[in-house]
């Protein structure tokens, strides 16, 4: 492989599957994907970095063997056949997840089930792995689940920090309920926080990246 | 003489003037004092030549008897428990009192306005220094004119809320109405939900322990004396409408949101955003005929598990927000219907809701707010099936085919 020279341009297009995802094409900031799960994990940071890293596996690697069987997958059965990769990976990390880290996974309870459902993995598996080569498609996994786990863990971040004053459960800011001066804003404990939260990142982003604007109708 | 000055300072903020960044600000306060030189001539929030700031004037004198009431009854209420047992709140506005040397005393209206002001006028003051400074930031931005959309929600804030809200919150609340609820859409007269409430809402859910509860009145309880209000206190089964005194709760001298106890005063606003055709009263009858139809509906079905359920229609007008909702925030004329038979029913499903909530969600025993945000946000459907039965109604009488 050292001796392997690669087309530049074949780097560039690998270089863009893994980091237009993260500002430039982000999964949730931009197509608004797997939203419902960045509404439920985000209270804590822990369980959001989990999910995180078990998103970001399962879209990995169901893009990686998506690509691989991708000239042999008949078209009209092929919604079928990726569900059935997406559902065994989620299996798989479901129960690794049960078998070390059992506390939070069932704080997660069914959200990583949900991952089959999430649009992300299926979004990327129809439009970019059906017709991108193996190394490349895992990079884009690699790329989106970045990308969805940037968002989910600045949310989760403000919500935990400011929601409850802890970050990874560690007491940061001391609640008056225990004898600090910090108020909590219960407000960011429940759910429309993340829409609020994530309404915010996709403003802040598209200020700056403004031909992320969709036309107006 | 006002006017002679404010035209020697215009030239400051033109185009060429040192001051043009400020520009924005000087033209709100020309254009408050005066009728701007352009007025609204589109059908953008009224129907008829009557400019946007003069309607926001009439709104605001119509808050006036409630601004007192709620002056009035804060510093009464507070004066009413200190005397009776109690202590003042830790604070400034106590320490300040103490330095004033008046006395607790109820029976003294002077010590009440006092008192009653010393609650109201700073969050008056942080509700305009937040929302203005936010206002006046994104016309700035957007090279627009400060928009006057804040002047009236400016002044029903602070009329919603507990008199011992602290201030910071109420900053950081107001802050969030202003930008979630009015500047993202695209300011004044895009929102399709009520700023103000939505104000309130942010506080209710992010700070609850200062907004529900023991709150409503600004001074330490005596022993054994909650400061729930009349709504909650019946919601838990502790009185019964029996207890209350229905004159008392019609002229509002009882705890409660700052503006929203007196339904007397709210009347008297809504005698003249009537007399003026300022507010619908389309929406102003709806809620009531709402409120009616779920308060007696509840009365007959089954009145003994709930002791909210056995509450009578004409109790529900006096108690909480029912009367300041169904004026001042109902009839908000962008949040609500545009249609003259969209609002009827825009109204009927804000009482309704009020009501349902009042009475069957042991959670909120107010459900005011929550029933006019919620109806806020249907009132575009409203609207477009109003829309679509008057063509649908008007093709038949006029023979044509469906088009």
């Amino acid at each position: 492989m050292s001796e392997h020279v690669l087309d530049p341009a074949e780097t560039e297009r690998r270089k863009k599957a893994l980091l237009d995802p993260l500002f430039t094409n982000n999964p949730i900031a931009l197509q608004v994907l797997g939203i419902c799960s960045a509404l439920a994990v985000t209270t804590k940071l822990e369980t959001a970095l989990v999910m995180s890293v078990a998103l970001t596996v399962v879209v990995a690697f169901s893009n990686l063997t998506v690509s691989l069987l991708r000239r042999g997958i008949p078209s009209s059965i092929r919604i079928i056949v990726q569900l059935m990769i997406i559902a065994s990976l989620v299996i798989i990390t479901d129960q690794i997840l049960k078998a070390y880290l059992f506390d939070i996974s069932r704080q997660l309870s069914v959200f990583v089930g949900l991952i089959i459902t999430n649009c992300i993995v299926m979004g990327r598996a129809e439009a970019y792995a059906m017709q991108n080569p193996p190394w490349r498609s895992f990079l884009d996994g690699v790329g989106n689940g970045l990308g969805y786990s940037m968002v989910l863990i600045l949310v989760a971040f403000v919500r935990e920090l400011f929601g409850s004053g802890r970050l990874f459960g560690v007491s940061v800011l001391p609640l008056d309920t225990e004898g600090g001066w910090y108020v909590a804003n219960g407000l960011l404990v429940l759910s429309p926080a993340a829409f609020f939260l994530i309404g915010i990142f996709i403003w802040v982003l598209r200020w700056f990246r403004p031909e992320q604007i969709e036309e107006g109708n | 003489m006002l006017r002679g000055w404010l035209d020697r300072a215009r030239p400051l903020f033109e185009e060429q003037g040192r001051l043009h960044a400020l520009n924005p600000l000087f033209e709100a306060v020309d254009t408050l004092l005066y009728t701007p030189g352009h007025v609204t001539r589109g059908a953008a929030h009224v129907r008829d030549g009557l400019d946007l700031k003069r309607m926001m004037m009439i709104v605001v004198i119509a808050l006036m008897p409630c601004m007192g009431m709620a002056i009035y009854n804060t510093g009464y209420q507070s004066h009413l428990w200190v005397g009776g047992g109690g202590a003042p709140l830790p604070g400034w506005q106590s320490a300040l009192y103490a330095q004033l040397g008046l006395g607790y005393s109820a029976a003294d209206p002077v010590a009440c306005l006092v008192l009653g002001a010393l609650y109201f006028v700073p969050q008056l003051v942080v509700t305009f220094a937040v929302g203005g400074a936010i206002e006046v930031l994104f016309a700035s931005l957007r090279k627009h004119e400060v928009n006057e959309g804040f002047f009236v929600t400016g002044f029903l804030v602070p009329l919603t809320l507990p008199p011992s809200l602290p201030l910071w919150q109420l900053a950081l609340g107001v802050a969030f109405g202003v930008i979630f609820a009015k500047e993202i859409f695209g300011g004044t007269g895009m929102n399709f939900l009520n700023p103000a409430l939505v104000v309130r809402a942010f506080l209710f859910f992010a700070y609850p322990a200062q907004i529900s509860g023991d709150v409503w009145v600004a001074a330490m309880p005596p022993d054994a004396i909650s400061s729930a209000t009349a709504l909650s206190q019946l919601a838990a089964g502790e009185i019964t409408v029996a207890d209350l005194s229905f004159t008392t709760s019609f002229f509002g001298l009882h705890p409660g949101s700052m503006g929203e106890t007196s339904t007397f005063f709210c009347l008297l606003g809504a005698g003249l955003l009537l007399l003026t055709q300022v507010a619908s009263w389309r929406t102003m009858l709806g809620v009531v005929a709402g409120a009616f139809l779920a308060a007696t509906l509840m009365n007959v079905a089954d009145p003994t598990t709930n002791p909210m359920l056995a509450v009578p229609f004409h109790w529900h007008l006096v108690l909480g927000g029912f009367a300041f909702g169904t004026v001042f925030m109902a009839t908000d004329p962008v949040s609500s219907a545009f249609t003259d038979r969209g609002r009827l029913l825009y109204g009927v499903g804000i009482g309704f809701f009020a009501i349902l909530v009042r009475a069957v969600n042991p959670a909120y025993p107010e459900g005011m707010m929550l029933a006019i945000l919620f109806m806020n946000v249907f009132a575009p459907l409203i609207d477009h099936f109003v829309v679509e039965a008057n063509m649908r109604w008007r093709r038949k009488r006029y023979g044509r085919g469906a088009a």
